[in-house]
């Protein structure tokens, strides 16, 4: 990477502040039983940056996920995007603010088209209300977004799949579905869980590729990953998670190299199944 | 006229000429409609008798009125029959009741099962309540046990449970009274209700839901599957023992007795004393043995449990087992507290529904709980409102427990994602 | 056996008033379960609704039209009542309540309790005069060629059924093929998914119940005018059973489906009723000791096999597609 990243003077302390944080937490905490999945204190996310979390299986990164966006209740905690309190919003709201979130297993919705899919994320269509869907000429607006959703498709090589049902896309070709499908939203904040699980090679490169654009567009990318080489190569900062504790953060030179990151991984490397 | 025609019209019977106000006396105790004949009603207008009639064979009357406008119907409770009283002995009046140009008004009096003795104390009526809730409690106890248990380990709402119930009702009245067989006593025939239910359920797993499993079929086709199951079974008991309620020829009718001030008739007892100990030794089992223990751990986390070398799928036809046949004991004991009829098991799903959630769907202990909840809440509400009404107690309860913990009392709340 | 006789019993009764009524509550459940997916199991109660809500309002002095349009707003609004507890909830328990509710609806309203209200377990009758009163056809007369014929009176409230079945199309076609029938349809499939594109999935589960139900109301307010009549025994939790075993047959998630269902299952009904009948009455079924009663039955007994072979092996229904099959699967 040859640009300057905007962390390069940040110390590299769990919960350290950022110059420019786009998400902000005080502390979240969430318990199942009598097991503390997560209980993190201080983490700030910067904007424009793509920053990865990871940690061992178990870690509470995917619990982490659904209690930022709205997919879980935390048990107490206080967390801030971009200065607006996030707490108690559900789901959908969360993402109506600009925070976008995949899951680990691809949730294609099968039975509609893979355009329909795109179509669907699509922000402020009146024809999307009951009244609306009835009695307002909807249509134009849905020509509009058939174009920016064609240009999406197109982007990510699925244009020639747009008419077909989404149960019928290979698993590659649904991951790349899901990212455009976010990128309809416009979101400011993406957030991928393992979005390179179950991906060959090849497809792992073209994926990349787009979450840098995804930067490049303007948007802040956080994404849950195990694969130690994709992070050294995309992240601008790591996030390491163990236990439900954030035990360390920084630059990904800086991580690989952290005794407390190798302690948690038990000795594990990465390409080792966790 | 055939019941299934229920939904093409049935031509009101043949009314009067003009105006009238008519009734159905019916005595009404749990799900037993029992007609009152020769009770004398009387209406009158501003004082002045307009005109009199006694109810027939079928518990009907009809009187006459002069035009539209509203008459006061009068129920004469001096000539009510022994056993019998108005459930509202306030209300044995309507004073104002409004007739329209050419209306045969339907005049209502509710009536119930009269005391033996004269004046009960609100808590000695209280106590015989909760003495039929325990009751109901325990009869729904024995079929929510194994519905619960039922999806706790595969996930399954089953339906057709409440014709599991039923069975058990019908196969002890074949071998008790059935000119066709043994003509056991009840107890005895019992026996066989309670084998050949537990057998049904086996069949169910092994020749229906299992090859289901097998063949990757959703959980809410199975859902959809039961319910026809349900239906299909249900209009066959109603072909091969008939429409019409019937009751054991033991334990029938019995004198009422007194325990500690409290009313109420010896069979009672025997079904909830008799149900504590079942429901015990099911605890026992759940507890306690190897089979009850990889039970309740399949229930819990089935993944875990087959890693830990439990063999689910014995565990699954062994829970279908023991569910089914407490389910047919469940209707033994309702059959012998109420009457035998072919939906029996079906009017009882509500409540097994209700407890099931109360307690938490997928646990025996929830289950139990759930049951005596609801069925010492639903008798107890007729204390103070109209007993053709408790059953809605058991949806308030069901509706409200999904509001505030959809987990129910005993269950663990399901994680997200 | 009169052949002829019984081959119409199927063929008018698919055709009528009641046929109508049942295409256009199944419409209602399609909307419900087939595009939202949601696990309805009460939709009598919608039905109860609304012919209790026409009935009460006339019992009460109103006219026959403000009867009506009480009658589907009572719909809608007990598609409100239902879905406030209820939307937040899995399919399973979405079963168990709503078939719970119906059920209470059925006692509460043929209770002495709510006798004032609803006639008890009489009901309430001759309501809907002003209704006939439009009838351009002469109501004793019969109309048609052969044995293919329909009275006055029935033809009249025929005609408007069917009428009301192709608004209930045009509605349905209208509504799913807007962005909000995608946003419903994304709801059936994947609901985490749908919110995590923004979408109020509880708000769309509601007016699918509420939109659904209203139908569902409408055809009870169809059947009530048809009999003059409305008693709780005809709101009982087979009515509901019925209406899933036609969103099936035709297709659930398809726009003509329901009606499709709706005539094929009211024409195998009434058509095998008619023939066990026949039998029974020609003596064939003696050997199995049948009554009239119980040849009735055996239709029952068939269509609760025949729903549990349809969901198990051809839940896509007759037209269906196996890959656009769309019944939900856990």
């Amino acid at each position: 990477m040859t640009r300057e990243s905007p962390l390069a003077g940040v110390a590299p302390e769990p919960g350290v502040a950022k110059p420019d944080p786009i998400l902000v937490v005080e502390h979240i905490s969430r318990a199942f039983g009598g097991l503390q999945a997560v209980d993190v204190g201080r983490l700030e996310i910067q904007r424009h940056t793509i920053t990865s979390l990871i940690g061992p299986n178990g870690a509470g990164k995917t619990t982490l996920f659904n209690l930022l966006t709205g997919f879980d209740h935390a048990d107490d905690g206080h967390w801030h995007l971009d200065g607006g309190a996030l707490v108690g919003i559900p789901a959908y709201r969360v993402a109506r603010r600009g925070v976008v979130r995949t899951f680990q297993l691809t949730r294609s919705l099968a039975r509609l088209t893979v355009l329909e899919n795109v179509l669907l994320a699509a922000t402020d269509q009146r024809g999307e209300s009951l009244l609306g869907g009835l009695l307002t000429p909807w249509r134009r607006i849905e020509r509009a977004n058939i174009v920016k959703a064609d240009e999406l498709l197109e982007r990510f090589g699925l244009e020639h799949m747009r008419d077909e049902f989404a149960g019928s896309l290979s698993g590659g070709q649904r991951k790349l579905l899901e990212m455009a499908r976010a990128l309809m939203v416009d979101p400011e904040l993406i957030m991928l869980d393992e979005p390179m699980a179950g991906v060959n090679p090849a497809l792992t490169q073209s994926l990349l590729h787009h979450i840098r654009g995804l930067r490049e567009a303007g948007k802040t990318v956080v994404f849950i990953e195990h694969d130690m080489d994709v992070v050294q190569e995309i992240s601008d900062w790591v996030v390491v998670l163990a236990q439900g504790v954030l035990i360390a953060e920084g630059p990904p030179a800086h991580i690989a190299a952290n005794q407390d990151v190798i302690d948690a991984y038990l000795g594990r490397h990465h390409g080792e199944a966790p | 006229m055939i019941a299934t025609l229920a939904f093409i019209a049935i031509p009101v019977a043949a009314r009067a000429e003009g105006e009238t106000i008519k009734g159905t006396l019916e005595k009404i105790d749990g799900d037993v409609h029992e007609p009152v004949a020769g009770v004398t009603l009387t209406v009158e207008r501003d004082g002045e008798l307009i005109g009199t009639a006694e109810s027939d064979a079928e518990g009907n009357w009809e009187i006459p009125v002069p035009g539209a406008g509203t008459y006061a119907v009068r129920l004469e409770t001096d000539t009510l029959p022994e056993g019998v009283a108005l459930t509202d002995p306030e209300r044995s009046e309507l004073p104002n009741l409004t007739v329209r140009a050419n209306q045969n008004k339907t005049a209502r009096f509710n009536l119930g099962p009269g005391l033996v003795t004269g004046n009960v104390s609100t808590l000695d009526r209280l106590l015989e309540l909760l003495v039929l809730g325990l009751k109901l409690g325990a009869i729904i106890a024995m079929a929510s046990i194994g519905l619960s248990l039922i999806f706790g380990v595969t996930g399954l709402v089953n339906f057709a449970h409440g014709e599991m119930v039923t069975m058990g009702a019908v196969i002890a009245y074949f071998f008790h009274l059935s000119l066709l067989g043994p003509q056991w006593p009840l107890l005895i025939a019992a026996i066989p209700a309670i084998l050949l239910t537990a057998a049904f359920g086996w069949i169910n797993e092994t020749a229906l839901w299992r090859p289901l499993r097998r063949r990757r079929v959703g959980l809410i086709s199975m859902l959809v599957i039961s319910i026809g199951l349900s239906f299909s079974v249900r209009n066959g008991i109603n072909i091969l023992f008939g429409g019409e309620p019937r009751t054991y020829a033991d334990f029938a009718v019995q004198q009422p007795i007194q325990i500690f001030g409290v009313q109420t008739v010896p069979k009672n007892i025997f079904i909830i004393v008799f149900s504590i100990l079942v429901l015990i030794g099911v605890g026992m089992f759940l507890l306690y043995t190897k089979t009850g223990t990889a039970m309740r751990a399949v229930a819990d986390n089935r993944d875990l449990a087959e890693s830990s070398g439990i063999d689910v799928e014995r565990v699954i036809l062994v829970t279908w087992v023991v569910g089914a046949g407490l389910a047919g004991l469940g209707g033994v004991l309702e059959g012998a507290s109420e009457t035998v009829q072919w939906d029996m098991g079906f009017k009882l799903l509500l409540l097994i529904f209700a407890a099931v959630v109360l307690g938490g769907l997928g646990t025996a202990f929830g289950a139990m709980v759930g049951a005596f909840i609801v069925g010492v809440t639903v008798e107890m509400s007729t204390f103070w409102i109209d007993a053709s009404v408790k059953n809605a107690v058991a949806l308030a309860l069901l509706v409200v427990m999904l509001l505030i913990r959809p987990q129910g009392i005993l269950g663990t709340r399901e994680r997200i994602g | 056996m009169n052949w002829a006789d019984i081959f119409f019993d199927g063929v008018l009764a698919a055709l009528g008033p009641v046929g109508a009524a049942y295409a256009l509550s199944a419409i209602g459940l399609n909307l419900q379960f087939g595009y939202t997916g949601l696990l309805n199991f009460g939709h009598v109660a919608f039905m109860m609704a609304g012919a209790y809500g026409t009935a009460i309002t006339v019992e009460f002095g109103g006219s026959l039209w403000l009867g009506v349009v009480i009658g589907v707003l009572a719909g809608a609004f007990l598609g409100l009542l239902l879905g406030i507890p209820t939307v937040r909830l899995r399919a399973d328990y979405l079963a168990i309540v709503t078939i719970s509710i119906g059920e209470i609806m059925r006692l509460v309203a043929r209770s002495g309790f709510a006798e004032p209200l609803t006639g008890g377990v009489f009901g309430i009758q001759a309501f809907a005069n002003d209704f006939f009163a439009l009838n351009p056809f002469s109501p004793g007369a019969r109309y048609g060629w052969g044995q293919f014929v329909f009275q006055g009176r029935a033809l009249f409230v025929t005609l408007v059924g069917w009428s009301l079945v192709a608004l209930g199309l045009l509605l349905t076609w209208k509504l799913v093929r807007s962005p909000w029938g995608r946003v419903i349809r994304a709801v059936r499939e994947d609901e985490d998914a749908a919110r995590s594109l923004g979408k109020n999935v509880f708000l769309y589960k509601l007016q699918a119940l509420m939109v659904g139900g209203s139908l569902g109301a409408m055809a009870g307010v169809l059947l009530a005018i048809e009999q003059q009549n409305v008693t709780p025994n005809s709101f009982e939790p087979k009515v509901t059973f019925f209406l899933y075993v036609i969103v099936i047959v035709g297709g659930a998630g398809t726009i003509v489906g329901p009606v499709v269902g709706a005539l094929i299952f009211q024409f195998l009904f009434f058509f095998f009723d008619s023939l066990m009948l026949s039998a029974q009455g020609q003596g064939y079924l003696d050997w199995a000791g049948f009554d009239a009663t119980d040849a009735a039955q055996v239709k029952l007994v068939l269509v609760g096999l025949g729903l549990m072979t349809l969901m198990a092996f051809r839940p896509q229904g007759i037209f269906g597609n196996k890959e656009e099959m769309l019944i939900g699967d856990t």
